[in-house]
């Protein structure tokens, strides 16, 4: 059996069908002996799926081997599942593989980790409680064992960096330990400890520090070191170094790495090594917008590597220079892109530069004739493949144009004219999405060009109308051209051919069009009303609920007609009606569906009767005309806004004259050069020249774009200490000012002589770097200065702080419950200097709320937060406290938004004004949109006064917050729990304090907020509701000292997220 | 990710995302095709899709890999290599026919060392070697005293 099975994983290999043997693969893993088993698992991982049936029958045996006593045996189970397993049987094994974690043997510590990795990459929620084992696992006295807890960390950190902040620390220990060789040997790869750990260990860290000052303080020292240590020639040293540098750019970044950093990339790019270098210009592309001038100093490299014959170093190039792009160099990279995309072939690789290419286009178009030009050949390139965005994106700009409007009409014409071009040539073949581009805007704007004769379109546009390879979506578009032509022009023969061509055509779509036209024809001052001209930007309000059928609806309805329900209506009668007798609606759940019937009425027949309606009326045809050609333009304003074209345009416009004057510059140097045929020319080939001549204008921008990129980051410095000495401030704008001569004076030579050049260059980021770091270090050294006694003051602040805490609780303890509560203005006003703390008002104290906590604060505001828990929503209030001695205007309060949470109305709210001394309150309401167990909603408070002050803080919100009880009866309780579907069973252990059910049911009633709907025996049922409306059913048995709980609900996630807080809670208690 | 090797053939592949069969083969002839054409100075890496594929050749071998735009090209280019150590040590100065008449061996030495994608195992090679050989050396024990054991069991 064991050779047959191996015989049909060769055969499975090959390609041939071999799914008879996939049942018999799983009784060998059942039955077998050892050596079967183990070919049986095999021939089961590689057969099989996640989500193949088969599985199922697997999960019995895996259970089995789990509790087996032979080790190999535990392995081979341990391995098979942290390979494949069916998500919903995780419950079975996980308390198995739990217990796997506490094993002697470190092989089957370290595959139940790896087993609970996969738990976690495919059910999260599920291993939601072992936490705190991955943190051991962490721990482990096995390097292996640590290393696999790893995987899940990097997952978790991916996901969440914020909440494993405090580990930074351990990971910089264990990475410590692993550089400085404190592993066993047998770690070691080509005399390398434990590169794969040190990978993994620099990925997460790069994770934990990113944007975050403090976190990266911690890591400094350490990536120093890998550094350091990674100087033997070898491939796996590269590797390690590649991943520092981009750990690196990627935390808080540290000027002195940040340079050890870009000599390894250096490094990698001048490499001969192929793959060296591949991984270089990888390295460069990530790091070029933090840093452009480490592209100028490679760059005659990556000139170099344009012309590599390895097609992918191109595109890697490729995407470094679509990184640098700017107004001045998009005509040359945008050319060797399109070169590049005529060679490829691959149609993954054409669609994403395609894209890439008409983004840069839109973006930096130096004129219209070009950017038409590109766009052409964009879309003949990129064929019926490229992204349906871009044609909608580029026939949106054409439409709605610049602010200048003669510049608009030059870009119309000229598009106009290149389109005529181009459908001249007889036999071209273009891509379908061209063809429907150049229609709409021939339909458009032929007009603008007078020289040319509206019947000679028409014509072309026939022609089209009658090739083979146009499809028939195109020829709808083609069709709605001719008629915005033709309602332009007095009479024309080619419509009447055209007409009477398609009136009998078999395509129905034509016919119809054909017919539409013929009747638009022999009214033209209608004509004229539809299909005014330029009017595709113009809003067009489009009656969505179909108001004017209303009268239809009511004629229907009067001569008995039965009124319409909505599908989710006539389905839940469906079912009502099949279980017979229940004629109640099913819980609070359904309540809001159902609504009333004559409004619901109203929507739908009419879209039928719309839909069907295709009579040769005219004056009907012609609305309806209108309204799809004024769909199409109305779907075309709607887009991504990242292409606003005015904005675009500004920034166009700022760098034009910049690039007059470097246009200038180069003719002047391409005069020159044949005037100096001296030392210098000769000593330079032909080809190197034009190398050379090729990096100036690639890098042209560069230059200026580093010194302002500098510029602006010595303005921040100053900004930020602006409080803090004038003679800094003095010293940095010396210094940008010098930024600009030298920026300046950068410009002149790069054209001239590159090489020179380039070390003029690198010289003064030399010097400008001492000097920005020497000025750097007096600002912080007073920085630190001025840190101290302000800290000393804080802390003084906080013991007055708690001191009049004190009292007050202590008031509160007298019972004296009139001087707790007073208005907060009072308070304030009673409590003279002391800090403002803000406390309820009267109707919503009554509600159950948590205290008010104190969110954080700076010298002007305090925020305190209070949660209050309402019927039907979570109200925070968040009160915000001035602590000036003037009033504030216009502090504005936003709401970030949150994966999980959804902030009813907006989620910005401004107070206008604050008075002095005083707490204002702000109230939201908010659902969970997406289950969790926790999340985070962050928000910010902002404020523009003489000084701005800018607060950020967040809020934990955990799934209890929005968990609210369900009355109901005992058989609402039953019909509700037939109907769902989802449930989740689990056992859990209770404490000797609370063995019996009442006490279960007590502390489940209390800590979360459930309601007992009724006891029986040693069965209770349980039911709430997560806001607003999915409702969530528990049923509890006690047995032998375990509290079996079941839970059933709508939401497939709500169930899981339930049952960790009943896990807790019953730990808790 | 997958992980195969071959020569014009395939002998040896490993799925660690679900895919259809027909979409398997699919892959595995458009990769094939792809990475044979290319000369042997060129690149180790190349795009394909949304993926880059890292391929090494050994001898008339090819081994490749599929890693995701964020990973790491050269320690991938290590763990091919690692996985060749590691056969060779195991076949003792591998070749292709070994791997051809004992490509079930070969996928033991592979879970051991990736397990469940692109998770390495573990980075070393000799406690690697000792759990195979245990294993082995379990397993021939076991078949030899079969019965044996099975009675006292």
């Amino acid at each position: 059996m064991k050779e047959c099975m191996v015989r049909l994983i060769y055969c499975e290999m090959l390609g041939y069908e071999s799914s008879f043997g996939y049942i018999h693969a799983i009784k060998l893993a059942q039955q077998g002996n050892l050596l079967e088993k183990r070919v049986g698992y095999l021939a089961v991982s590689l057969f099989l799926h996640e989500n193949h049936e088969l599985l199922l029958l697997l999960v019995n045996t895996v259970v089995k081997d789990l509790q087996s006593t032979n080790l190999v045996e535990v392995c081979m189970a341990l391995t098979i599942v942290s390979q494949i397993f069916p998500r919903e049987m995780i419950p079975a094994v996980l308390p198995l593989i739990e217990d796997k974690l506490q094993h002697s043997k470190e092989i089957i510590r370290r595959k139940a980790v790896q087993a609970l990795y996969k738990f976690y990459l495919i059910a999260p929620n599920q291993v939601q409680h072992i936490h705190d084992k991955f943190r051991k696992a962490l721990c482990d006295r096995d390097a292996g064992v640590m290393a696999a807890s790893l995987h899940i960390y990097l997952q978790m950190i991916k996901e969440n960096p914020s909440g494993y902040k405090d580990l930074t620390g351990s990971f910089v220990t264990i990475l410590k330990q692993v550089v400085g060789g404190k592993l066993p040997i047998d770690f070691n790869y080509h005399s390398v400890p434990a590169p794969w750990l040190q990978i993994q260990l620099l990925r997460i860290l790069g994770l934990l520090g990113k944007d975050d000052p403090r976190t990266s303080e911690l890591m400094y020292d350490v990536l120093d070191e890998s550094l350091r240590r990674a100087e033997i020639n070898h491939n796996i040293t590269y590797a390690i170094l590649f991943e520092c540098v981009q750990t690196i750019y990627t935390i808080y970044p540290k000027s002195e790495l940040l340079e050890k950093a870009a000599k390894c990339i250096g490094k990698f790019v001048l490499s001969p090594k192929i793959n060296l270098k591949y991984l270089g210009l990888k390295a460069l592309t990530y790091v070029i917008q933090q840093d452009p001038n480490l592209a100028l100093q490679h760059q005659m490299t990556i000139i170099e590597c344009l012309d590599h014959p390895d097609p992918i170093i191109k595109r890697e190039t490729l995407e470094l220079l679509y990184r640098i792009t700017n107004g001045q160099n998009v005509i040359v990279i945008v050319q060797k892109m399109l070169d590049y995309l005529k060679e490829s072939k691959e149609e993954y690789a054409i669609i994403n530069l395609v894209g890439k290419v008409a983004e840069l286009a839109e973006k930096y178009a130096p004129d219209n004739e070009w950017f038409i030009q590109t766009m052409n050949a964009v879309f003949s390139v990129g064929g019926d493949v490229v992204h349906p965005d871009i044609p909608n994106n580029f026939l949106r700009l054409l439409a709605e144009g610049f602010d200048d409007g003669k510049e608009d009409d030059q870009l119309q014409m000229y598009a106009v004219q290149s389109y005529l071009a181009l459908l001249e040539e007889e036999d071209a073949l273009y891509p379908q999405k061209f063809l429907q581009v150049m229609s709409w805007v021939l339909g458009e704007y032929s007009s603008l060009v007078t020289d040319v004769d509206p019947e000679v379109i028409l014509t072309k546009l026939h022609s089209l109308l009658k090739k083979t390879f146009v499809t028939s979506e195109t020829k709808a578009w083609i069709m709605a051209a001719v008629t915005k032509i033709a309602s332009r022009t007095s009479c024309s023969k080619t419509v009447d051919k055209l007409i009477q061509e398609f009136s009998n055509s078999l395509d129905t779509c034509m016919r119809q069009y054909a017919f539409e036209l013929k009747h638009l024809c022999e009214d033209k001052a209608l004509m004229k009303n539809l299909l005014p001209f330029d009017a595709s930007c113009n809003d067009m309000v489009v009656d969505a609920s179909l108001s004017f059928l209303d009268g239809f609806v009511a004629e229907g309805l009067g001569r008995g007609a039965a009124p319409y329900k909505p599908h989710h209506q006539r389905q839940e009668e469906k079912l009502s009606q099949e279980k017979a007798l229940n004629f109640e609606p099913y819980g609070l759940s359904f309540v809001s569906s159902v609504s009333s019937s004559g409004v619901t009425g109203r929507q739908s027949p009419t879209g039928l009767s719309f839909g069907s309606d295709t009579s040769g009326n005219s004056a009907e045809t012609g609305h309806k005309e209108t309204n799809t050609l004024k769909l199409e333009g109305v779907r075309k304003l709607w887009g991504k806004e990242g292409y606003l074209p005015k904005k675009e345009n500004k920034v166009g416009r700022e760098n034009e004259p910049q690039t007059l004057s470097c246009g200038s510059l180069l003719a002047g140097q391409v005069g020159e050069s044949p005037a100096l045929p001296s030392d210098q020319v000769a000593s330079l080939s032909e080809e190197d020249k034009e190398k050379q001549q090729l990096a100036s204008t690639l890098f042209i921008g560069l230059g200026s774009n580093a010194g302002v990129s500098l510029m602006g980051k010595v303005d921040a410095t100053t900004q930020k200490f602006k409080r803090k000495s004038k003679i800094n401030e003095t010293q940095s704008s010396e210094e940008v000012s010098d930024f600009q001569i030298s920026a300046a004076s950068d410009f002149g030579p790069l054209l001239d002589t590159v090489p020179i050049n380039m070390e003029d260059c690198e010289g003064n980021t030399h010097t400008r770097l001492r000097k920005s770091s020497l000025c750097s270090s007096d600002i912080v050294e007073d920085n630190l200065a001025f840190e101290t006694p302000q800290s000393l003051k804080k802390s003084g602040l906080d013991e007055r702080l708690s001191d009049s805490r004190l009292s007050q609780s202590s008031l509160f303890a007298d019972s004296n419950i009139e001087i707790f509560q007073p208005s907060p203005s009072a308070q304030c006003e009673g409590a003279g200097k002391t800090p403002l703390v803000p406390s309820l008002p009267e109707e919503l104290e009554d509600l159950t709320h948590s205290e008010v906590l104190e969110l954080c604060q700076s010298d002007a505001l305090a925020l305190h937060l209070c949660k209050v828990w309402t019927d039907d929503s979570l109200l925070l209030t968040v009160f915000v406290s001035n602590k000036t001695t003037s009033a504030l205007h216009a502090v504005n309060l936003v709401f970030e938004e949150a994966e999980y949470f959804q902030i009813l109305e907006s989620p910005t709210y401004q107070f206008p004004v604050i008075e002095a001394q005083s707490v204002e309150r702000c109230q939201k309401c908010v659902w969970m949109d997406k289950i969790c167990t926790q999340g985070i909603l962050s928000a910010s408070v902002h404020c523009q006064s003489e000084m701005e002050t800018r607060l950020q803080f967040s809020i934990t919100l955990s799934l209890l917050d929005f968990i609210r009880p369900m009355e109901m009866t005992t058989e609402d309780f039953g019909k509700l729990w037939l109907s769902l579907s989802n449930d989740v069973k689990q056992n859990i252990k209770m404490s000797s304090s609370q063995d019996s059910l009442s006490a279960a049911l007590n502390t489940l009633q209390q800590k979360l907020k459930l309601h007992l709907v009724d006891t029986i025996g040693n069965e209770g049922i349980l039911a709430c509701q997560l806001l607003p409306s999915v409702p969530c059913l528990l049923h509890c048995r006690t047995h032998s000292g375990m509290l079996a709980l079941w839970f059933r609900s709508p939401c497939s996630a709500l169930p899981d997220g339930l049952l960790y807080q009943c896990q807790k809670v019953m730990e808790e208690s | 990710m997958l992980l195969f090797s071959r020569q014009g053939k395939l002998r040896l592949q490993k799925w660690y995302v679900p895919l259809s069969d027909k979409e398997k083969k699919k892959i595995t002839r458009e990769l094939v095709q792809t990475v044979l054409a290319r000369k042997p100075k060129m690149c180790s890496f190349l795009e394909w899709r949304d993926l880059k594929i890292v391929y090494k050749r050994y001898a008339s071998l090819y081994f490749c890999c599929a890693i995701e735009d964020q990973d790491n090209e050269l320690i991938t280019l290590e763990i091919i290599h690692r996985y060749v150590e590691l056969l060779d040590k195991y076949f003792g100065s591998v070749c292709e026919l070994d791997i051809i008449f004992n490509f079930e061996k070969a996928y033991f030495i592979l879970d051991e060392f990736l397990l469940g994608g692109e998770v390495q195992e573990t980075s070393k090679k000799n406690v690697l070697k000792a759990i195979e050989q245990a294993d082995l050396l379990q397993e021939s024990q076991n078949e030899d005293w079969g019965g044996l054991s099975e009675d006292i069991l």
